[in-house]
């Protein structure tokens, strides 16, 4: 048995349904990530999990127990919000030591677990500054840590990192999994952020209009999206249409030129897709199709270089690596790709 | 030229302002004739009725103030968190002690719950009391109302309360543990007007019959020359006090900053 089940729930708001027979299993100590769009219904799950939103139907059980009706007080659940919520009257040390508190710990015991977390989350010393006297990153952790200390069972985040700038959003992501690891602590994490999800997750539930569309680790996801939506969502993938010629032995054209994947294809048309990383510019060794094309578009990001062709009317991205000695093709450059046909992913419609 | 405007504007308000008191002031320091003294001050101090009234209206205001946060607080609160449609309405309903006029009010209040009545509150002198703090609690409403809702906007107040909640704690927990600490400034300046407003009621506590410092005052004001004037000051030395305590309360919560971002 699992330690946290998520059998057909189902929310609705008024006529509104935001939630759609949602299900999902989680081991003890898996780190789970609710991804996808703005309004997908990512929120609504974690906060019915923590209990702050009544289920219309559907069951949700924490180790073996069923605790939808539960008052969130009553069910040993860690939150961490986007606005970190602090407590402002209350120091970092007391804001730690809020859930002991109220839960009747002694005091010697609560100061320190206090100090423990605290140098668990790497701010031994700041235990008597008030929340305004912190940084973002550091109220975020201090919420993390306050969120741990009475050991609940399960941790929530709720897109904990939104509000903070790019660089500390990845050493705090880093940070959060690394205790997380440290703990043990079952955890579900929501972001719309698709590589902080595929980053840190150990299996990863894209979610679109309230429904799971795929659940896995973040290799399946990336590699073997199962929808159209997941591949559109995660990553950069760039869809083909492909005529098909052979439909039994998967053999189609695009662009003009052929392809042979070897899978069973549907008949006439089938949409393939390959990330940007799987194409090379030129006749790359190990790879067995190559398409013709023109350059339209150079992006230049750094390590990699970001090219758009034209392929027979079809816009293909993909990367190359900047090297100092070898200038990136121009705009307008005839050029070749190469890419691997078992690379290719058949996108169902 | 916009500056010296500005400042003799300020001039102005200044010498309208000033120029009573001074005279108040002054008045009641002349009860001795041809020399300063603070013999009205003595007079006033001596009398056991000051001192018996002034007591009980203390006593009076800081009970309504007490049960004006246990009322106020949590209904603003809860308000705020599960019926946000609904402030206008509260806030209408806070405001109408402004338009009913304190002698209608204490008028309904004496022929409701009169001696030959269900519930013959004015009948006793707790009854009474009773009636004159309910009175008391409602004339304090608007003011009381308006400080807190304020304070609580201040504050993310539905996220600290599932960040509580979350972390084991119960209404009563949340309500004094956190909402009440981050908005007591503002529950602070409501209880400073509310003291204000009890010390010198006259209406309800007059026709309820209780021994009140506003009808004393009345009382003095219409008998004797110099002594209204002395309590005067007295009640303005008060008033003022408590706007000082009010300005040091808010320089030492060392959280407001953060209760506003
Ligand atoms: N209390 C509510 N009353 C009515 N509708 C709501 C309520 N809470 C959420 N919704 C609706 O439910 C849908 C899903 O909301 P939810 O907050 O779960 O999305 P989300 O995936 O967390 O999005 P975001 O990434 O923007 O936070 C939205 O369309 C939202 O408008
Ligand atoms: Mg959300």
């Amino acid at each position: 048995m699992s330690f946290l089940t998520i059998e057909h729930l189902e929310k609705s708001f008024g006529p509104n349904r935001v939630v759609k027979d949602f299900n999902l299993t989680i081991e003890k100590g898996e780190f789970i990530s609710l991804l996808g769009p703005s309004g997908c219904g990512k929120t609504t799950v974690l906060r019915m999990v923590a209990g702050f939103e009544t289920p219309t139907s559907g069951a949700i059980h924490i180790d073996g127990k069923d605790v939808v009706r539960l008052r969130p007080n009553q069910r040993s659940i860690g939150m961490v919000f986007q606005a970190y919520a602090l407590f402002p009257n209350l120091t970092v040390a007391q804001n730690v030591g809020f859930g002991l508190k109220v839960n009747g710990t002694a005091r010697q015991e609560i100061q320190s677990r206090v100090e423990e977390m605290l140098s668990l989350i790497g701010l031994p010393d700041l235990g008597a500054r008030y929340p305004f006297q912190l940084s973002g990153g550091q109220q975020q952790r201090v919420a993390l840590a306050r969120a741990l200390a009475p050991r609940p069972q399960v941790l929530l985040l709720d897109e904990p990192l939104s509000a903070l700038d790019a660089k500390i959003r990845v050493s705090l992501r880093e940070e959060i999994r690394a205790i997380q690891q440290k703990l043990g602590i079952t955890t579900i994490f929501v972001t719309h952020d698709q590589e902080e999800a595929l980053s840190i997750s150990d299996r990863i539930v894209v979610m679109h209009q309230g429904i799971a569309d795929q659940v896995g680790t973040p290799f399946e996801i990336y590699n073997n999206p199962a929808t159209r939506f997941v591949a559109g969502f995660v990553g950069t993938l760039n869809l083909m249409e492909a005529k098909v010629i052979d439909a039994e032995k998967g053999v189609t054209t695009i662009g003009g030129a052929p392809v042979i994947l070897g899978r069973p294809l549907p008949k006439g048309k089938a949409t393939l897709a390959a990330r940007p990383e799987t194409i090379r510019l030129g006749r790359a060794p190990g790879k067995d199709t190559v398409l013709a094309g023109k350059i339209t578009g150079v992006n230049f990001l750094g390590s990699v270089i970001r090219l758009r062709a034209d392929v027979g009317g079809q816009v293909i991205d993909f990367d190359t690596f900047n090297a100092p000695g070898v200038p990136p093709p121009t705009p307008g450059t005839e050029v070749e790709l190469s890419l691997s046909a078992r690379d290719l992913l058949v996108i169902p419609e | 030229m916009k500056r010296a405007a500005a400042w003799s504007i300020l001039l102005l308000g200044g010498i309208y302002f000033i120029l009573p008191l001074a005279g108040m002031v002054e008045f009641s320091l002349s009860m001795k004739r041809g020399v300063y003294s603070l013999e009205a001050y003595r007079v006033v101090l001596a009398d056991p009725q000051f001192r018996q009234t002034f007591t009980y209206s203390v006593v009076m205001s800081l009970l309504t103030i007490l049960f004006g946060v246990l009322l106020v607080v949590p209904t603003a609160f809860w308000v705020r968190l599960k019926m946000p449609w609904a402030r206008p309405y509260v806030e209408f309903l806070t405001l109408m002690p402004l338009v009913i006029p304190a002698i209608v009010t204490v008028f309904g209040y004496i022929r409701l719950y009169n001696t030959s009545s269900w519930l013959p509150l004015t009948g006793t002198l707790m009854g009474s009391n009773f009636l004159l703090l309910m009175g008391y609690a409602m004339l304090s409403l608007p003011y009381m109302y308006r400080a807190v809702d304020t304070g609580l906007r201040t504050i993310d107040v539905a996220t600290l309360t599932e960040a509580a909640q979350s972390l084991g704690a119960g209404w009563t927990t949340i309500l004094a543990r956190i909402i009440l600490p981050n908005v007591l400034v503002a529950v602070l300046s409501g209880a400073f007007v509310t003291f204000a407003i009890v010390m010198g009621e006259f209406t309800m506590a007059a026709l309820l019959n209780r021994p009140a410092f506003g009808p004393y005052l009345q009382l003095m004001g219409a008998n004797k020359a110099y002594e209204p004037f002395a309590l005067s000051t007295i009640a303005f030395a008060i008033t003022w006090a408590c706007m000082g305590l009010i300005q040091l309360v808010t320089r030492f919560s060392k959280h407001t900053k953060a209760a506003q971002g």
